[in-house]
């Protein structure tokens, strides 16, 4: 084996062994660092256990608003088929609205409660979340076209 | 009428550009004198027509002509001027229009420059028709932003107000400049294999649009992230967003591109890499173009949820990658090896940085594709979000910033570790000292900050040496201030993400009026809600009175605005910045009585991450400038 088929040969190597660190690296990076989204019937179909992060999607559900005094806020987020009541500590986003789409981050707390870091809403159906239409769609929820 | 001339123009391009595509072919042939001139008219000519349509579309929304569809869609007739404009490229058609016109001005800089010789320009344009053909037969087709709407509706629909604003406004041309900047050097690497002729003439060539492409992408990112921090309320700047990371992988692949290109250029190093890279950085231009306009992820990018139109761009993707990869395997084997050098020296340098930009870029492609593929295979829907880019992205830029100092001070083919070290030392004291400050005098203090502080310091502090000593060469082109720039810029940025991320401060208070918040060393004072007419929008703006240590500092006006063409809200922050810090205050729910949900920040040198991300477009202008031979005089020689 001359020099240069060597040198080629330990290059090809580290590459090998770099890429495959590096794949090691990714993957359990992925594997604890990712959030599946759940509606409220997957919610219920699937018993997540207390503390587990998720996005939970659905519609606000109309008149389930509840402000406490500070800054807290307390809603329900149904897909029409099941509800999870959510708890949030901030300011709503521009686009909250009751009956609308709604995505929120967060874990169930020890009471059932499902406890959000962070809401998102899209008013416009053009911006509605697919994960969110997706949900409706198979509480059968969805109007085609509708906002 | 000017519907019908834009979409007459549209289709005329298109034939000039399947001219200018066949003749810039064959023009790569060296006998073929007469096809090379044909290829540079028609690209002119291709030019002067894509233009001509977009000036009818602007014209369409600049006089609120809606008997065009995409004018009644997207604009209105109470809209300033500015959002009349900017909405053009504000909705699906509009905005490939834009890709077009952006493609269209540096086909004709092509044309015009010359640059690499006549063969290898003749067959950068006949790369570059194809792609516009391509684009063309896509709007055309799917995307057609001339279609008449019979009869027309007596106001249109308005535009996102999300998108009226002036940071918005100027993000998606700028970072369109970067994405089909990175076109030419796709063309000119196509070129160069095509020809056979791939010595450093390629990266030569190329090199100007490279770096037009780099700084129009880094302002273009800079400026998005900026638009997102002041109105998105909560004062983020950046989400990793598959939106965000679309554009940051081309960033990554072009700042790779950039630095291996050098080597090639200088040494013939890492000729067959920086082919690769250039038709690789495209390529991820027209993914992250794909991810966006597809409809495939969803955000306030997505105009388009047809999955035609995404079949259409997955198709022109799997068409151009494909053959710029077989075209790559065809002829890479044949071009023969690059330059040899030692284990210590700038191309090792350059290696480590391209190997560590290339990880970085595949951790982000991961982590955005694989909810795709995931959702694709098992119908499984996940979310990747900050905490696996902290993991994978995080420890890659750190390692890239601990070597950076390094690399502009090693020699070409063999370098002295040792002197470079030796010349760091003043660096490596001011990194320490930076992160022992950051330990003791950051609230609350952390490792972390200590270690940011320590990092960014080393990476600015050779940055300033390095400087140093080229000013105390006296004469030499700006250009090679290009790397102080962009390495301090980096530096610059990074402090401002540190001091934003760790030292944040935040009140979230329902006040009444006459009553005050506290947050930092400010008093907030709210004098009460009063509502507001604006041209297209009515808004409650509150007034607040900002006190540091009881002295009076400014009066700050948030808002909530309603827009009721589009029937949406939108908040509007307001900011108090002291080029240091940021005190940003958004406006809340209304709690009944006047009463109203006030949410204040105070950002520690927030100010510099968008500060470091112009300092960075500086040294990619610098670079440009040295380039295009327009050097500037002679520095001051210093004592």
């Amino acid at each position: 084996m001359n020099p240069r088929k060597r040198r080629r040969l330990l290059f090809v190597a580290a590459l090998l062994t770099a890429s495959v660190g590096g794949t090691a690296l990714v993957l359990t990076a992925l594997k604890d660092n990712v959030l599946y989204f759940y509606s409220p019937s997957d919610v219920a179909a699937k018993h997540v256990a207390p503390g587990v992060a998720f996005h939970l999607g659905g519609l606000v559900a109309r008149g389930s608003v509840a402000r406490g005094p500070g800054a807290e806020v307390r809603f329900v987020v149904t897909d029409g088929r099941k509800q999870v009541p959510v708890d949030y500590v901030g300011v709503l986003p521009d686009l909250f609205r009751e009956g609308q789409g709604v995505v929120a981050a967060g874990a169930f707390g020890p009471g059932g409660v499902f406890t959000a870091s962070e809401v998102l809403a899209k008013h416009d159906e053009r911006y509605m979340p697919p994960d969110v239409v997706d949900a409706l769609k198979r509480a059968g929820r969805w109007k085609e076209g509708g906002s | 009428m000017t519907g019908e001339i834009g979409f007459l123009a549209l289709c005329l391009a298109l034939a000039l550009a399947l001219v200018q595509a066949a003749a810039g072919l064959i023009g790569a042939r060296s006998d073929a004198e007469l096809a090379r001139s044909v290829a540079s008219s028609s690209a002119l000519g291709f030019s002067v027509f894509v233009c001509l349509a977009f000036g009818a579309l602007t014209w369409g929304f600049v006089t609120s002509d809606f008997s065009i569809l995409d004018v009644a869609q997207n604009s209105h007739t109470l809209k300033p001027l500015l959002y009349k404009i900017t909405g053009v490229w504000g909705n699906h058609e509009g905005s490939m229009l834009l890709w077009m016109l952006v493609l269209a001005l540096y086909t004709s800089a092509m044309a015009f420059g010359q640059r690499g010789g006549p063969r290898l320009t003749s067959a950068a344009l006949g790369a570059q028709g194809l792609l516009a053909v391509a684009f063309l037969l896509y709007i055309i087709l799917k995307s057609n932003p001339f279609l008449r709407l019979d009869p027309p509706p007596f106001e249109g629909a308005g535009l996102n107000p999300l998108l009226q604003d002036p940071g918005l406004a100027f993000h998606p041309p700028m970072l369109y400049l970067g994405y089909v900047g990175l076109s030419a050097t796709f063309a000119y690497a196509a070129a160069a294999l095509i020809t056979g002729d791939v010595d450093a003439g390629w990266a030569r060539a190329a090199r100007p649009f490279m770096l037009a492409a780099w700084m129009a992408l880094t302002l273009g990112i800079t400026l998005g992230s900026w638009w997102a921090y002041y109105v998105l309320g909560w004062g983020g700047f950046w989400f990793w967003d598959p939106v965000e990371n679309a554009s940051l992988m081309p960033w990554l692949a072009a700042t790779a591109l950039l630095h291996s290109a050098l080597a090639t250029e200088r040494t013939g190093a890492f000729r067959n890499w920086s082919l690769l890279l250039s038709l690789g950085a495209f390529s991820l231009s027209l993914i992250g173009t794909f991810l966006v306009r597809s409809g495939v992820l969803t955000s306030v990018h997505s105009f388009a949820n047809d999955p035609e139109r995404g079949k259409f761009i997955l198709a022109m993707l799997f068409a151009t990658i494909g053959s710029a990869l077989c075209l790559f395997a065809w002829r890479a084997p044949k071009l023969g090896g690059g330059a040899a050098f030692e284990p210590v020296s700038r191309e090792s340098a350059l290696l480590l940085n391209n190997v560590l930009l290339t990880a970085a870029v595949a951790t982000v492609f991961l982590g955005t594709l694989y909810p795709l593929f995931l959702e694709a295979a098992t119908s499984t829907r996940i979310s990747v979000g900050p905490p696996y880019f902290a993991v994978t992205f995080a420890p890659i830029f750190v390692a890239l910033l601990l070597l950076l100092p390094f690399g502009p001070r090693l020699s070409w083919r063999r370098g002295d570790l040792a002197l470079a070290a030796r010349q760091l030392a003043p660096g490596l004291g001011v990194a320490l000292v930076a992160g022992v400050v950051a330990f003791a005098a950051g609230a609350p203090s952390s490792l972390a900050a200590a270690c940011a502080f320590a990092l960014a310091g080393w990476v600015i502090a050779a940055s300033v040496l390095d400087m140093r000593e080229k000013l105390k060469t006296g004469a030499l082109p700006v250009s090679s201030l290009a790397s102080v720039f962009a390495h301090a810029g980096l530096g610059l940025s990074l402090l401002g993400i540190a001091g934003t991320s760790l030292w944040k401060s935040e009140a979230l208070e329902i006040v009444a009026p006459g009553r005050s918040v506290t947050i930092a060393s400010y008093t907030l004072v709210f004098d009460g809600v009063a509502p507001f007419m604006g041209p297209n929008y009515t808004a409650a703006r509150a007034t607040i009175e900002v006190r540091d240590r009881g002295k009076f500092v400014a009066m700050l006006y948030p808002e909530t605005r309603s827009y009721p063409a589009e029937g949406q809200a939108v908040t509007k922050t307001a900011i108090h910045t002291t080029g240091f810090s940021d005190l940003y205050v958004a406006l809340g729910d209304d709690r009944g009585g006047g009463r109203y949900v006030i949410r204040a920040y105070v950002n520690p040198l927030a100010p510099f991450i968008w500060f470091g991300g112009a300092v960075m477009a500086l040294g990619g202008l610098a670079s440009l400038v040295g380039r295009l031979r327009l050097r500037v005089v002679r520095l001051a020689p210093a004592e």
